[in-house]
């Protein structure tokens, strides 16, 4: 079904879109790169396939839908991926009960996020000019949630090289607590960046990426739905939401399924 | 500069429901109708497949399916004496864009406004005195009757393939069904959904306490069904992503699963989409509208020439654009005049949550999967005692049980994080239920519409500036309406439970309901509408606005029944009226 239009309303030069898109890429290249993203849900992604120039080393044919290797951090430089590390380490912890948020994937989701369009705040009005206003207002700072968190962590490392004297990823687990319960309660100064909302967006995102699908690098091993008993995203439940106080019996799914080789990797 | 496109009979502004509903009447009528959509064009197959629908973080959490505030926004202040700033990102409302609008993204919660609700006014007056009705409160009559829509509303069910039981058939109560609704001519076309272990506990736990708890209306299939357009749909699976999701199932109604496979196949129905109407163009009386004027997405501007301009984008979007082409006087707060942004309302909610020990799968679930109770709705009960206006249900909505953002709730005193947190979620995230209560909001003198004098969206055009707070009326009867809930709570005998009042400001950051209406009321008077009963602009004839717009105040419930009912009701006044003598249709 298309849409009938007026014959000039859509009328315009022919344009090539690989000259504006991929200037410097060749249209192979280009086209792999841009089914893996599509095969991960949209996710902007270093995949083996969109990394490496294709014509170097021809991948066969049978071996090339995903045969994934772990992935690397596109955004955070090792020393803030040590702070998200220690962070998130602290807010779900591994125990008797299972993984935690590092075991997860989560830095790695994190990551990856702000390396697209969430970081960019590619959704949000970004317009002038900028005022301070109520909490009912929302947000109103200039910083992307990238910004947000590239500024943060080195306001919190450079307090804490301070007073203890070492980094917030070298310091003890209770003392790496205080800390965050300072920033939860905005009893931290950061300067210019609120410590309120660094710790609210990384409590979020923590959140997101040990509890969705692990296309998006967390919820390794589907880790947080198997700590809560959510089988994951399934089809049918005709039937069985009649079975009255029984567990699900059958295993966690993903939307790649629940086979482990068909899941992306994190950097374990 | 824009280029002159060939006229058509009609346009519509936006294609959501009510643009699916007036293109297939006025088409029916021989029109020719195009319909202009500023997101673009998805369908079932392929864009809602469930292989990638169920997909949290993208769809729910990351919002793909709604508008983006980078291209449209508003600004928003509680008060008259605030400097309104922008709302930068979504949070308590989620507009759609895109064919289909909110129409694909909606739970399918089905409801009808009371017989009272349409005279709520008149009928205050009549029943508690002129007095109960606060001074700064501006609610009004909707120049349309309960008994005037009943056709339409079911007109609109039996489009759907609404799922429930009726409680009233033609004056006769049914056990089982809502005694409290108003007489509807016959029963819903489907029996009501599968209860789950959480509504059955819902059920017996309210009528234990004493009250008559029936199965909410729901827009997902019990059993598969063929509309009277001759569309088919299919039963519904209970996978749990209805809400802020596209159904892949064919079992979540919508433009797309009742009324698209017929509309787009006739040859005087056309579409565009990624076209953004900027303005509805007068001509030099400004009593008559021209066409639109719209930007498509590579930026180039269109005159649309057209002879009838329907408004069917989401509710402030259409009263913004009424106050950029100057369509009706715009409300001014201080002097009490115009109308356009008049009379902004929205809804409160609150819940409590329930935490027990039996597993209840609630990732089980539908939209509009929910036991309720009506006993505290509209005019339901005496206010006199209580001191305020309106009300709502209280429902359990089984929905879904989505991991991030949905199934969260942990008793109170829980750590916000760390190990006695997770230890919480792992221990509730398969037994924890909350009820809902779903209240009305009233218009007052000071929530309204109009024009941000500092900030400006893509094309250069003043945002929306939204002023609105909750009042001590609201405030007073969403505390009593949660107290109700937790009577239902306490007698399914939990090991605790947690009451979540909504106190304070009105927070445009946490999400609470997209039911956003009013900025063009309709009525019976010019001074206090924007548009007749019929939603014709008073001021300018060839204008009909539809959608929650047009409300006049809010009631306590989902509106998309109403707004579906008032597609049919306005496209019937065209047909048969309009059509016939073009003008005013009723003269102030």
């Amino acid at each position: 079904m298309h849409p009938r239009v007026a014959p000039d309303a859509t009328a315009h030069d022919p344009i090539d879109p690989d000259a504006i898109l991929i200037p410097r890429l060749d249209r192979r290249r280009w086209l792999i790169g841009t089914i893996g993203s599509l095969t991960l849900g949209g996710l902007v992604m270093r995949s083996r396939a969109a990394a490496a120039p294709v014509s170097a080393n021809p991948p066969k044919a049978a071996t090339l839908p995903l045969e994934p290797e772990p992935h690397r951090l596109v955004f955070f430089d090792p020393g803030e991926a040590a702070f998200i590390d220690a962070a998130v380490a602290r807010l779900i912890p591994a125990d008797a009960l299972g993984p935690g948020a590092v075991e997860a994937g989560v830095t790695m989701f994190i990551d990856h996020q702000l390396a697209g369009p969430f970081g960019r705040a590619a959704d949000w009005y970004m317009q002038g000019p900028w005022a301070h206003g109520t909490k009912e207002q929302g947000y109103q700072r200039r910083r992307t949630p990238a910004e947000v968190y590239r500024a943060a962590i080195v306001a919190i490392d450079n307090n804490t090289r301070k007073s203890p004297g070492k980094v917030f990823a070298a310091l003890a687990g209770a003392e790496q607590d205080d800390l965050l319960h300072a920033l939860e309660d905005g009893k931290l100064d950061l300067g210019d960046v609120s410590a309120k909302t660094f710790f609210m967006l990384l409590w979020q995102n923590t959140q997101e990426g040990f509890f969705a699908d692990p296309i998006y690098l967390g919820n390794q091993g589907f880790a947080g739905w198997k700590l809560i008993g959510y089988p994951g995203p399934r089809y049918n439940y005709d039937g069985a939401i009649r079975d009255f106080g029984q567990a699900y019996p059958l295993p966690t799914v993903g939307l790649m399924g629940r086979d482990p080789s068909r899941q992306p990797k994190g950097p374990l | 500069m824009s280029t002159r496109l060939p006229p058509v009979d009609v346009v519509l502004v936006g294609f959501g429901w009510t643009a699916a509903i007036i293109g297939h009447e006025l088409t029916e009528a021989g029109l020719d109708v195009l319909a202009l959509e500023r997101g673009k064009f998805r369908d079932t197959i392929p864009d809602f497949a469930p292989t990638h629908m169920q997909d949290e973080l993208r769809y729910a959490v990351r919002r793909a399916l709604f508008e983006r505030p980078a291209r449209e926004t508003l600004s928003f202040r509680n008060s008259v004496d605030q400097t309104a700033l922008p709302m930068r990102h979504l949070g308590s409302f989620l507009p759609a864009a895109g064919v289909g609008g909110a129409g694909v993204h909606w739970n399918g919660q089905t409801w009808r406004f009371l017989p009272e609700d349409f005279v709520v006014r008149s009928h205050t007056i009549e029943r508690y005195g002129k007095n109960f009705i606060p001074a700064d409160m501006t609610i009004q009559d909707w120049g349309v009757t309960y008994a005037e829509l009943e056709p339409y509303y079911d007109k609109f069910e039996y489009l759907c393939g609404i799922s429930g039981t009726a409680g009233n058939i033609n004056g006769t109560i049914h056990p089982g069904g809502n005694p409290f609704e108003g007489p509807r001519q016959r029963g819903y076309p489907l029996p009501p959904l599968t209860r789950s272990f959480m509504t059955e506990k819902f059920q017996a736990a309210a009528t234990e306490a004493g009250f008559q708890p029936f199965p909410c209306p729901a827009a997902n299939t019990s059993e598969p069904y063929k509309n009277p357009l001759g569309v088919q749909m299919g039963k519904c699976t209970y996978c749990g992503y209805c809400e802020w999701f596209a159904c892949g199932n064919y079992s979540k109604s919508s433009p797309q699963t009742t009324i698209l496979p017929v509309l787009l196949a006739k040859k005087n129905f056309s579409y565009r989409t990624e076209c953004d109407v900027t303005k509805v163009n007068l001509d030099s009386s400004g009593k008559r509208a021209t066409g639109v004027t719209y930007v498509d997405a590579e930026g180039k501007a269109f005159e649309q020439p057209a002879e009838l301009v329907i408004l069917c984008a989401f509710a402030q979007h259409n009263a913004h654009l009424m106050l950029l082409s100057g369509i009706g006087k715009p409300y001014d707060p201080k002097a009490g005049t115009g109308v356009v942004g008049r009379n902004y309302a929205y809804q409160i909610t609150s819940s409590v949550d329930v935490f027990q020990d039996d597993i209840v799968n609630p990732f089980m679930g539908a939209g509009a999967l929910g036991q309720a109770i009506d006993e505290f709705n509209g005019d339901n009960f005496d206010h006199a005692p209580y001191g305020f206006i309106g009300g709502g249900y209280i429902a359990l909505w089984n929905t879904g049980g989505r991991p991030i953002d949905q199934q969260t709730s942990v008793p109170e005193g829980t750590p916000k994080w760390g190990g006695a947190w997770k230890r919480a979620r792992a221990e509730n995230y398969l037994s924890a239920m909350s009820i809902a209560t779903h209240g009305s909001v009233m218009s007052y003198r000071d929530s309204y519409l109009d024009l941000d004098p500092t900030y400006r969206d893509i094309y250069g055009n003043p945002l929306l500036r939204m002023t609105f707070d909750f009042h001590p009326n609201e405030h007073k009867m969403s505390r009593f309406l949660t107290d109700k809930a937790a009577l239902i709570a306490e007698a399914m005998k939990p090991r605790s439970m947690k009451k979540n009042y909504r106190e304070g400001h009105y927070s445009i950051v946490p999400y609470q309901t997209t039911h956003n209406t009013g900025g063009a009321a309709m009525g019976t008077d010019r001074s206090t509408s924007a548009v007749n009963r019929y939603l014709q602009s008073w001021d300018v004839p060839n204008v009909f606005v539809l959608g929650t717009t047009v409300f006049p105040q809010n009631h306590g419930y989902n509106p998309t029944g109403t707004v579906g009912a008032l597609a049919f009701w306005a496209a019937d006044a065209i047909r048969s009226k309009y059509l016939k003598a073009q003008g005013p249709l009723v003269q102030a």
